[in-house]
């Protein structure tokens, strides 16, 4: 495969790059939305379109767009694809709308589609960077349903709605559903097992001497991202406060 | 009054913006290391919140509304937390450093929590008072504080168990959190 062709950039998105099991990043909605398939196929399209469409607007724009002021920029553009899609499904899809909620709206702050403007689509062109986007919404939307399903699966016993594990009522033999799994607590299993298995997986690559792609979200990565952030302002205050345990730690 | 206070518990403990919204996840791993590290950054979100509210109701009450404009909101409050947060650490630096000292550089991190956001957004759809949604946006930072702090004082303690190799780090916060909430869950008939 060519770099930068569209089949190329579709294989990135949704499997060697993929925004959620590799990068781990969209973590916010990625837990709170997936408690059904469903919600998390409604999630996942809409952040796909909003995705392609402002990777398309941002790489028209990227020579008229100055660098110092490119991230509100972004987030313009990014913005007002979001209210255009949530009027959207505020007008045809009401009950998806209704169970996602402020979700919708807070597409604007998910880190993948601003990472997308920032690494991919200022530097490329049109056709380039529109299957970028949707590679990575299509990957996002993967992630979701697959982490949606687990849960509805193990949360009701049901898939898309369906009842597909008889549950266990009036005395006959069945499914009894884990509800834990439907609850915010169960995100939280979800995503430290999802964490867990590409652990695992990544030593397995290292090992074999083809290792994944780095996690891009810091916090979930190296677990430890002001220990690590550039900014000197954080250093210098990492400084201080390890200054001061140590020096309680000798007093006492 | 009653409201109010209503209000306050709810924000803060029944729906915990960490624990049952999972809003600011991101910093809520990141920084809870340190009980130290955690109250600062817990305080500087209570402020931020706080004052994102106030700022983000009254546009939404006096600008937006009356002009027409309320299909505007996600976009015209985005750009206006990101400015405040520049604001709020410039005036804290000339007029209050001794704050400026405790909070300053947690203020950065917070431009792009979506926790500040989604109380503004969250304080409109509810059609909350000014009053109200400056009380909702406190409680949330208390909420998030209880919650970062807890986490940094548990991850203090188990800092140095013997977990097995693919749970070490961010896996075994995840599955603490996740048991930090389940007990939240409890909170939830208090109201």
């Amino acid at each position: 495969m060519t770099p930068d062709s569209a089949t190329e950039r579709l294989y990135n998105g949704i499997v060697k790059e993929n925004p959620v099991f590799i990068q781990l990043l969209g973590i916010c909605p990625t837990l709170a939305v997936t408690t059904s398939a469903i919600n998390g196929i409604g999630m996942g399209l809409s952040s796909t379109v909003v995705l392609t469409l402002s990777n398309i607007i941002i790489s028209l724009l990227r020579k008229v767009i100055p660098d110092r002021v490119r991230m509100p920029a972004f987030i313009v553009v990014v913005a007002s694809f979001v209210t255009l899609v949530d009027f959207l499904m505020h007008g045809f899809m009401n009950s998806l709308y209704q169970q996602l909620g402020i979700y919708i709206p807070l597409i604007v702050v998910n880190c993948i589609i601003l990472g997308r403007a920032e690494s991919y689509a200022s530097k490329h062109g049109i056709v380039s960077s529109m299957f970028d986007g949707l590679g990575m919404g299509l990957g996002f939307t993967l992630s979701l349903l697959f982490i949606g399903g687990v849960r509805e699966i193990l949360g009701s016993g049901a898939f898309l709605g369906f009842q597909i594990l008889p549950l266990a009522a009036d005395g006959k033999i069945g499914y009894t559903p884990i509800s834990i799994f439907v609850l915010a607590p169960g995100a939280f299993f979800i995503l430290a097992l999802l964490v867990v298995i590409m652990n695992v997986v990544r030593a397995n690559a290292e090992k074999k001497g083809k290792p994944l792609p780095p996690a891009q979200n810091s916090c979930l990565a190296d677990n430890g991202a002001i220990q690590e952030s550039n900014d000197p302002k954080v250093k210098q205050a990492v400084e201080n406060i390890k200054a001061k345990s140590a020096a309680r730690e000798g007093g006492k | 009054m009653v409201n109010l206070i209503l209000i306050f518990i709810a924000a803060s403990v029944v729906n915990n913006v960490l624990l049952s919204q999972f809003l600011g996840l991101c910093s809520f791993l990141g920084v809870s290391r340190k009980i130290d590290t955690s109250i600062g950054m817990g305080g500087a979100v209570i402020f931020v919140i706080t004052i994102a509210s106030l700022v983000a109701s009254l546009l939404s009450k006096f600008v937006l509304i009356p002009l027409g404009f309320d299909y505007l909101n996600t976009i015209v409050f985005i750009l206006v937390i990101a400015a405040l947060v520049q604001i709020v650490e410039m005036f804290l630096k000339r007029y209050i450093p001794s704050l400026y000292k405790a909070l300053g550089v947690f203020l950065p991190l917070i431009t792009t929590n979506c926790a500040v956001l989604g109380v503004a957004l969250k304080n409109v759809s509810n059609g909350y008072s000014i009053i109200q949604s400056v009380v909702c946006g406190f409680g949330t930072g208390v909420g998030y504080m209880i919650a970062i702090v807890i986490l940094a004082g548990i991850r203090e303690k188990t800092e140095y168990n013997d977990i097995p190799g693919p749970f070490k780090g961010s896996a075994m916060t995840l599955i603490t959190s996740a048991l930090m909430s389940i007990a939240f869950m409890g909170f939830a008939g208090v109201i």
